[in-house]
């Protein structure tokens, strides 16, 4: 099937291409193949392309003179039909504790969906989760595969602090706070680990397209593993799918 | 030599800014660098320096500076009365400093954002191939009391080619230049003459990331998947907020995007103060 995208000039030196509006992996699968192409046709012409859940957005390090000559070699390159290399699936695995104590909105939440927590808990680890992308804050995971039946409108007034390492629900998305942050999801449960690290080269281990589980833990080994994280004693476990 | 700079006052949210972080939003970092780009390249360009030097970013309110070490400065962005050893200095003109020397300013006179620039560039630690300030990127997010800065000591002084006569007037800044935003064609007719035919004020929320204004929009257009947004984008809440996004703003958002001013209008509306109106002009 031929996917009409939409190409649109965002400012001098930006454009932007748009898929249907709706998140899916065979969307994601196009994007990222479509960006990898546009990455090895420019190279050193563009900055960076940015993802969305729908949407590239090539970032040109000149002004674009001619914006239609651009949409039609950028056209060229696009291949929905393109059998993408085999590779395996990386499931990175992220423990969680899922406890009232470390959790703030926890009980809201139970109390709200009318669900107890350990039904949260199932709910929410067992899904295998898909990375969109990365965006909001450095090392933000978007996330998709929550199961709709933790489904919750975000807060009408974002916390003024959300702690690093919050697990929470906003709508029908799932992620991770990986640093201090104002925020508007509800918080089910902490994470100990560090998903963003400025010090290296890889910021970020996790990349779009890689594959999430969530683990529940005891508050017991979320302090285990926080301490062992706070020494740098810990390296975030993955298996292949 | 090894040159450095004490902070003896660091002014208001003063940062290292440099041209900002490049290639790095697939790890969702913003891409920060200097809130106005012309008073920071005219500062570099003043000084013969290389194209992304770091320089001192203040607002509103400028540091004090105690120097260790000889070098060269410029002074750009906005209008302060600045003094070395409390002998008035020139802006925009190079100016030499000397073992020991120290810088003041009065709190500025318009505009928001003034820029300190430095023979070759400040030496903060360079993360991400950038030393622009940024929170959870650099480890630290503004400049404090005492903080010592690095820079390379410069006996050279040549004050050929190194002044500019007066800063850019600011009579002509009414207009932001926009384009038109990926989801600008859903608004109402309405929506889109308000828009495009009244004045908009800066309001107190502003801020590095962000500068939100006064006048409010109704907006019936349902929020987007998340997407791409870049410094410039302008969205749309749904209480009917516009929010201009600035140079520390993040990599993607969910509100419906209805503007992206041109480079030069974010150089423009940066320097905006709290209560300024301007018009958005639609371009191509």
């Amino acid at each position: 099937m031929k996917q009409e995208l939409v190409y649109k000039k965002y400012s001098e030196k930006a454009i932007l291409i748009e898929w249907p509006a709706k998140i899916d992996e065979k969307t994601l699968q196009n994007l990222l193949n479509y960006k990898k192409s546009i990455e090895n046709y420019y190279n050193e012409l563009i900055v960076e392309v940015i993802i969305g859940y729908n949407s590239l957005l090539i970032c040109y390090v000149y002004t674009i003179n001619d914006i239609y000559s651009e949409f039609s070699s950028l056209k060229s390159l696009y291949n929905p039909d393109s059998v993408l290399p085999f590779k395996e699936k990386v499931i990175w695995e992220i423990p969680v504790c899922y406890s009232p104590v470390l959790a703030p909105d926890l009980e809201f939440f139970s109390k709200t969906k009318s669900l107890a927590i350990h039904e949260i808990i199932s709910l929410h680890t067992a899904p295998i989760y898909t990375v969109y992308f990365i965006g909001f804050l450095p090392g933000f995971l978007y996330l998709g595969g929550m199961d709709q039946k933790l489904n919750l409108a975000r807060k009408n007034t974002p916390s003024k602090h959300v702690q690093k390492g919050a697990v929470a629900i906003g709508g029908n998305q799932t992620g991770v706070y990986p640093a201090d942050s104002p925020g508007g999801w509800h918080v089910i449960g902490m994470s100990p680990v560090d998903l963003f690290d400025s010090n290296s080269n890889t910021p970020c281990v996790i990349s779009s397209g890689d594959l999430i589980q969530f683990i529940s833990i005891s508050e017991k080994e979320y302090n285990a593993k926080k301490t062992l994280i706070d020494t740098n004693n810990f390296t975030l476990s993955s298996r292949l799918l | 030599m090894k040159g450095k700079v004490k902070i003896i006052q660091p002014g208001f949210f003063s940062t290292i800014q440099d041209e900002g972080r490049f290639g790095f939003s697939k790890y969702g970092v913003p891409r920060s660098g200097a809130m106005d780009k012309i008073s920071y390249r005219l500062a570099n360009s003043l000084l013969g320096n290389k194209e992304n030097s770091a320089c001192i970013e203040w607002a509103l309110v400028p540091p004090e500076l105690h120097f260790y070490e000889p070098t060269s400065i410029v002074l750009t962005g906005s209008e302060i009365d600045a003094f070395l050893n409390d002998k008035k200095i020139q802006m925009y003109h190079q100016i030499k400093v000397n073992k020991g020397d120290i810088f003041t300013a009065s709190i500025c006179k318009n505009k928001v954002y003034g820029y300190v620039g430095i023979k070759n560039g400040f030496l903060s630690k360079n993360v991400l191939n950038s030393r622009s300030f940024y929170k959870s990127i650099t480890d630290q997010s503004k400049l404090n009391t005492l903080d010592e800065i690095a820079y390379q000591s410069n006996d050279l002084y040549s004050n050929q080619f190194s002044s500019f006569s007066s800063p850019f007037s600011s009579a002509s800044d009414l207009r932001i230049e926009v384009y038109k935003g990926p989801e600008f064609d859903l608004l109402n007719t309405d929506s889109k003459t308000k828009l495009l035919n009244s004045d908009f004020t800066i309001s107190k929320s502003l801020n590095r990331m962000a500068i939100q204004l006064v006048e409010k929009l109704p907006n019936d257009i349902p929020p987007i998947l998340s997407s791409p947004v870049l410094p410039g984008t302008v969205q749309l809440t749904p209480s009917g907020t516009l929010i201009v996004l600035m140079r520390d703003c993040q990599t993607t958002g969910g509100y419906p995007r209805i503007f992206q001013l041109t480079e030069s209008a974010i150089n423009t509306i940066a320097q905006k103060r709290v209560g300024e109106t301007f018009n958005f002009t639609l371009i191509e």
